[in-house]
């Protein structure tokens, strides 16, 4: 991968996954796919890298997932549609019945927290409080966001799953909290 | 909603920015062993158009806080200035006047008068500041509008749910075009549905810059804030600015990045 690459905003980790499954209906083309993602992904696809979507359906294209063909234009360049092959269909349904989901990782922090402890170094409560203000940060943002969109946006509802997962680690701070000022000096 | 930054007559704090200001404040409760200091050295500054959420355990101070700062209680020690006067040391008589005319005040239990009807009770504070009933009531029919109840006006609070109760008390609260709006845990008592009527509410009250303070367990209802303060144990620990976020950071907590 090219080196600029990286400076011109994120790469989406499931990109393959998810270009595979929106061709299973109909053949598409890069820009209408790209559409589509912004659309699934409202603000948060300011980020997304811009070249992505092409590269990806090249790749998926060699490795046998996807065969394209041209198809001319009236006024301009011909545009490549793809399709899936046999092998992407197969790839697609393994996808949909993964049931893999992201972890939430709470080990690391309580182990700083038991060890902040054990060492007399800092007060695990107020590392909570700075956590608790970091994670805030982020809920502010995505609430506001979530906020801004219309009723009825498909984005909205990802930004509300952003909103809830805050919400959930917000609530285990607060039992570390409640745990850490009770124990405090034991 | 109300400019400070073209008022020729405002006093320095107001052009300096600081609407609501403490410095040294203390409660003391009880002697000797028994003493306990619900707020204990607190500074804060807000200024005006800013919206700060005040987060922390129960009995940590903050609703004391509040108390002191709208003037319901007087503090042990310290400086309380809303709208660049002091008012820590004001007569009872001129400190009721101060309230009713420069804070709104926003409750748990939403506080409104069973037997008047929505409309009535918004209208009611600004009929108490000497206001004449027709613009009293044109300005109450407007902020029903504003929190979305012009179809409830007359109801009576016991017709209404608890999220329409509270959206009527932070309409009321707005009655007077208060200098600083102060809110102790305004969805205690709500469902979450409830609680983002009022969620939406507070974000359009910040937008329109509504100086507000908000005490609040409700980590959604603190994200509404331009700024977050713990408190703990009658003091400041931890003191955030809520608006950096970026949706670089939203990316990558929504799992697209890797």
């Amino acid at each position: 991968m090219p080196v600029q690459d990286q400076f011109q905003g994120y790469q989406l980790r499931v990109v393959q996954e998810v270009l595979l499954a929106l061709l299973a209906k109909d053949a598409s083309h890069g820009y209408q796919l790209r559409a589509r993602l912004q659309l699934a992904l409202g603000p948060l696809a300011e980020a997304l890298n811009a070249g992505q979507v092409y590269v990806t359906l090249g790749r998926l294209e060699k490795s046998g997932l996807a065969h394209s063909r041209r198809v001319g234009q009236a006024d301009r360049p011909d545009r490549k549609v793809y399709e899936l092959t046999p092998a992407g269909r197969e790839r697609v349904r393994e996808w949909l019945e993964d049931t893999s989901w992201p972890k939430p990782a709470p080990a690391e922090f309580h182990l700083k927290l038991v060890a902040a402890a054990a060492a007399g170094l800092a007060d695990p409560v107020r590392i909570v409080d700075g956590q608790r203000h970091a994670l805030l940060v982020a809920l502010a943002a995505a609430q506001r966001a979530a906020l801004a969109e219309p009723d009825g946006s498909v984005a909205g509802l990802l930004l509300e799953g952003v909103v809830l997962r805050l919400q959930a680690d917000l609530r285990w701070l607060e039992a570390c909290a409640r745990y850490w000022t009770t124990t405090k000096g034991r | 909603m109300r400019s400070l930054l073209d008022d020729d007559e405002g006093t320095l704090m107001e052009r300096t920015g600081s609407i609501l200001r403490t410095r040294g404040l203390r409660t003391e409760y009880g002697k000797g062993a028994a003493l306990v200091r619900a707020v204990d050295g607190v500074d804060l500054d807000v200024a005006a158009g800013e919206t700060v959420a005040v987060m922390g355990p129960s009995g940590c101070g903050k609703s004391t806080l509040l108390h002191l700062l709208g003037g319901l209680e007087r503090p042990a020690a310290g400086e309380v200035w809303v709208g660049g006067r002091r008012i820590d040391e004001l007569s009872e008589k001129a400190l009721a006047r101060m309230r009713r005319h420069a804070i709104g005040f926003v409750f748990q239990a939403f506080h409104l008068m069973d037997e008047l009807t929505a409309l009535e009770n918004v209208e009611l504070p600004a009929l108490l500041a000497g206001r004449s009933p027709r613009v009293s009531r044109r300005r109450a029919a407007e902020l029903l509008e504003q929190v979305g109840l012009t179809d409830r006006a007359k109801h009576l609070p016991s017709a209404l749910s608890g999220g329409q109760r509270q959206r009527v008390a932070i309409a009321r609260a707005l009655s007077n075009e208060p200098d600083v709006v102060l809110a102790d845990e305004p969805t205690g008592n709500l469902d979450s549905a409830a609680t983002l009527d009022v969620l939406r509410l507070l974000d359009s009250l910040r937008s329109a810059g509504q100086t507000l303070v908000i005490v609040t367990h409700d980590s959604r209802i603190a994200a509404t804030a331009d700024r977050l303060i713990t408190m703990r144990d009658g003091a400041f620990v931890e003191e955030t600015r809520l608006t950096h976020g970026t949706t670089g950071r939203l990316s990558e907590l929504a799992g697209l990045e890797g």
